[in-house]
């Protein structure tokens, strides 16, 4: 049986208001199983690309199907998000909160589950990221490496059905770019993964393409 | 190190948020509204009392107040002077009045006490925790979420203008009082703020990836226990003691 589907991508085409179009056309489909490795030159549409999959940017043209549903309106969207996992490029932008613990709790608490499962997931999340005791840390203290691994915790306690993460490894030293693939693994998560770090991608894509001129090769 | 003012485990500590923020809002008005000086003394050895059963670290706190008694010194470099009535010590030419030493005082004791009770109550939650007790005694969800987002950017925003700064160094700027200085100023100023809107976007989107709509829940669930009965019934005696001080 060949494995599902979880985005499908269809001639999609994308411009930012008064710019070249960025995607001329771009079709994908990402299966259950896989790690997906998307490189490709900057300004190539690698982050375009996540936004519009996330519906935080709507596409000119095409389908974004999420989970066998085309997704089109915000709600369609805010039904899929918490399932897949976004972690950004740049950790700042994701922990908001004064402490790890509140913003591992952030995603939980959208989804209004109770709190025992709540601080069960918070826990749950620290002791996989190897940050146990961190709870009342505060964000704006911790390192590059811990704020990024902090971040995908906060992706982690959503329990999302994949990962989508832009950049993981940009800025990162070698020891936490190894945790950082310990802990893929041990999510054994599908993820689709934007890198220009090549020997990063060769260890942890099943699949590789590249992404120019509005297009995926 | 822990966004907490001053983290511990004190009776203090393991109060219910909400009746803190209800004791900082009547001890505040207590020293405020207090107009004799037993009822203002009555105040600020309350707020002792408060900030010893919080066990809250002497510097710090000393330096805290110390900002606070900054703005009181412009209070004591004119008040004497200014209130009429009986001449008191004199300073160089200047005489000082006898009442107006005297509100010059009292008007210190009201802050001090009116300050170290807050710290006391304050400086026992996390910020979470406060936002949260606010947000259930009723204070808008935006404005508590503005609140707890300001306290985790402002540092953010900080360390980008160090960080500006110092990329203004390393090409050989040096501030000067001439039109070069003002305009890297503005653009410094302007980029600061261009770079804090896509921030906010960033921000916002990442929030969006989390399942936020538009609602800020929070993790706190309070419990309103024996301790907290106890001691809304002792703050109800010691607003009542001072109260009635401020009568006589």
């Amino acid at each position: 049986m060949p494995s599902e589907t979880l985005i499908s991508l269809r001639d999609l085409t994308f411009a930012y208001p008064g710019g070249p179009p960025v995607l001329k056309g771009l079709n994908l489909d990402f299966r259950a199983g896989e790690t997906l490795g998307l490189s490709g030159a900057n300004g190539a549409g690698k982050s375009t690309l996540l936004f519009l999959i996330m519906g935080l940017a709507k596409p000119q043209g095409g389908t974004v199907e999420i989970f066998g549903r085309p997704r089109r309106t915000e709600r369609d969207f805010q039904e899929v998000r918490p399932s897949l996992g976004f972690v950004f490029q740049d950790a700042n932008d994701q922990l908001f909160c004064p402490t790890v613990a509140d913003d591992l709790a952030f995603g939980p608490l959208n989804l209004g589950l109770e709190h025992e499962e709540i601080h069960r997931r918070v826990a749950e999340a620290l002791d996989m990221l190897g940050l146990a005791g961190f709870e009342r840390r505060v964000t704006y203290d911790l390192s590059g490496g811990e704020k990024k691994l902090v971040a995908i915790g906060a992706a982690l306690t959503l329990h999302p059905r994949l990962l989508i993460l832009d950049e993981p490894t940009a800025a990162l030293d070698p020891g936490t770019v190894s945790r950082l693939e310990d802990i893929l693994a041990a999510s054994g998560l599908p993820a689709l993964i934007v890198s220009h770090d090549q020997d990063f991608l060769a260890r942890v894509a099943t699949r590789r393409l590249t992404m120019a001129d509005g297009f995926l090769f | 190190m822990t966004c907490d003012l001053n983290p511990g485990r004190s009776v203090l500590h393991r109060l219910d948020p909400r009746l803190k923020l209800l004791a900082v809002t009547a001890w505040s008005l207590l020293a405020a509204l207090s107009r004799t000086g037993p009822a203002a003394l009555f105040a600020l050895a309350g707020a002792l009392a408060f900030a010893g059963l919080g066990r809250l670290a002497p510097g710090p706190t000393a330096k805290r107040l110390s900002a606070v008694n900054f703005f009181l010194v412009f209070i004591w470099l004119f008040l004497p002077f200014s209130v009429p009535g009986e001449p008191g010590p004199a300073l160089g030419g200047l005489s000082a009045t006898k009442p107006g030493l005297e509100l010059a005082l009292l008007l210190t004791v009201k802050v001090n006490a009116a300050a170290l009770g807050a710290l006391a109550f304050f400086g026992t939650s996390s910020v979470t925790q406060l936002a949260a007790a606010a947000r259930r005694l009723g204070a808008p969800e935006k404005l508590t979420a503005v609140f707890l987002l300001t306290l985790r950017y402002f540092h953010v925003l900080s360390l980008e203008y160090a960080r500006l700064r110092q990329a203004l160094k390393v090409r050989a700027f040096r501030p000067g009082l001439n039109l070069h200085t003002l305009r890297t100023y503005a653009n410094l100023v302007g980029i600061l703020l261009v770079r804090g809107v896509d921030r906010a976007e960033r921000v916002h989107a990442a929030m969006l990836c989390r399942g936020y709509t538009g609602r800020f829940w929070f993790h706190d669930h309070f419990r309103f226990t024996g301790l907290d009965w106890l001691g809304a019934v002792l703050l109800a005696i010691l607003l009542s003691g001072g109260a009635a001080l401020n009568a006589f």
